[in-house]
């Protein structure tokens, strides 16, 4: 289980936001909305330990994010805003490069069932990624997804540049990770199309 | 869960950062230009006397390996930085130095490791020779991976900076200097006659020191860039 005790977060001389508190439970979705610059993204990047928090603890199975360190990474899987891909590798690399050292699976065969599942036809696996569309480029990000092994799921913005098919393969797959008792946390200006018993929804504003 | 152990992470890293540069050679070949043109175009300048262009020869090639190096320091971080491929890296459950050793690594190989190959051809067009070149090739192969080392750090803290390639430079050059009188030092000794031991015993404690701290104070410098 994820908390979040009484964060509090300042960017420059603006305070984001104050005394949040969060519970993501195993099973559970958190959707994090607000307008642009509510501070969605601090959030999800302390939520992540990339940001300390001004104030506030986060806690991970009762410990602190700030103790566990390396334990806690090995829980998670981030994806920004960035999609974190080398534009010189093909996606078949990028993952593979990707999952050996994060320790997800990274087996040829595995890779490319994941770009599959992302929708991405196999013409494309082996192209350079700068040849790739903005929604190519988020597929194959969000292909780490197919990959992961990992409980939770922290989310910036995973739908932008995705076309309704996209989107629709990312949300069953969220789907499954909750039904196998996995968290996420997502930052979103859309709604997650899950069963409402397994979305929390935190609205920030600016 | 499938962790992967240090040694997995740290070959993922420098395989990672080898592959992009295999994929992007022009920007691995241009520091070698840079230190081709520059020892090349030194005897053009000064002249054909072999006297003088040994006395030159450690300082001119010294300077033009440092330069080199100074040149590629970009490379290290920024594409990451900009992609997003840094934010990940944070994120892997290892050790944050170890994985900066990695990346100082594959940047010393395809920056430090051909100004080391190249070295035993440019020395000869100075003229050096013998125990001078050899004492050349070895003060190199110390020097270059602690230019690495130190110019991770300043490649770090100037990640996100506008104008940061001179930022950098203002940085790291003050740290280089021990080295580059070491690494210079050591050729002139040997050409002196006196040996350059003492100069490549010092190169090697640079080395030493600058592999234990460099990679803490480069992980400690990416994680207020990210911040």
């Amino acid at each position: 289980m994820l908390q979040a005790v009484a964060l509090s977060c300042t960017r420059g001389e603006r305070q984001l936001f104050s005394d949040v508190n969060i519970t993501v439970k195993p099973g559970t979705l958190l959707a994090v909305l607000g307008e642009n610059g509510s501070g969605k993204t601090s959030l999800l990047r302390i939520l992540s330990s990339l940001l300390s928090p001004d104030d506030g603890a986060i806690l991970w199975q009762g410990q602190n994010i700030r103790q566990l360190k390396e334990q806690y990474c090995a829980q998670l899987t981030y994806i920004g805003h960035l999609n974190g891909v080398k534009d010189d590798l093909t996606p078949i690399e990028n993952l593979m490069v990707a999952a050996s050292v994060t320790g997800d699976h990274s087996s040829g065969a595995l890779v490319q069932e994941a770009l599959e599942a992302v929708g991405l036809k196999p013409e494309v696996h082996r192209l350079p990624t700068r040849v790739l569309s903005q929604g190519q480029k988020r597929r194959v990000a969000l292909a780490r997804l197919w990959l992961s092994i990992r409980p939770l799921w922290l989310l910036d913005e995973p739908f932008t540049s995705l076309d309704t098919a996209a989107t629709g393969l990312v949300t069953e797959r969220l789907r499954l990770h909750l039904q196998q008792g996995g968290m996420a946390v997502v930052v979103t200006h859309q709604e997650v199309a899950l069963p409402p018993d397994a979305v929390q929804r935190l609205r920030l504003t600016a | 869960m499938n962790q992967p152990g240090m040694w997995d992470a740290l070959r993922g890293v420098v395989r990672r950062d080898l592959l992009l540069a295999m994929r992007r050679r022009s920007d691995v070949a241009m520091s070698v230009f840079f230190l081709v043109i520059v020892a090349s175009l030194f005897p053009l300048g000064v002249g054909p006397e072999p006297a003088v262009l040994r006395t030159i020869a450690a300082g001119v090639l010294w300077v033009a390996a440092l330069l080199a190096c100074l040149l590629s320091l970009s490379r290290v971080f920024t594409a990451d930085y900009l992609d997003g491929v840094l934010e990940q890296m944070l994120l892997i459950a290892q050790p944050l130095p170890v994985l900066v050793v990695g990346k100082v690594f594959a940047h010393w190989v395809t920056s430090g490791l051909p100004v080391v190959l190249l070295s035993p051809l440019l020395g000869l067009q100075f003229g050096l020779e013998g125990e001078a070149l050899g004492v050349l090739v070895l003060s190199l192969l110390l020097g270059t991976p602690t230019l690495s080392m130190i110019g991770a750090i300043g490649a770090a803290l100037v990640l996100g900076v506008r104008g940061s390639g001179l930022l950098v430079a203002l940085l790291v050059l003050p740290l280089y200097v021990p080295v580059l009188i070491f690494g210079a030092g050591a050729v002139t000794s040997s050409l002196a006659g006196v040996g350059g031991e003492a100069n490549l015993s010092l190169l090697g404690a640079c080395l030493a020191l600058s592999l234990f701290f460099a990679p803490w104070a480069t992980a400690a410098a990416l994680r207020i860039a990210l911040e």
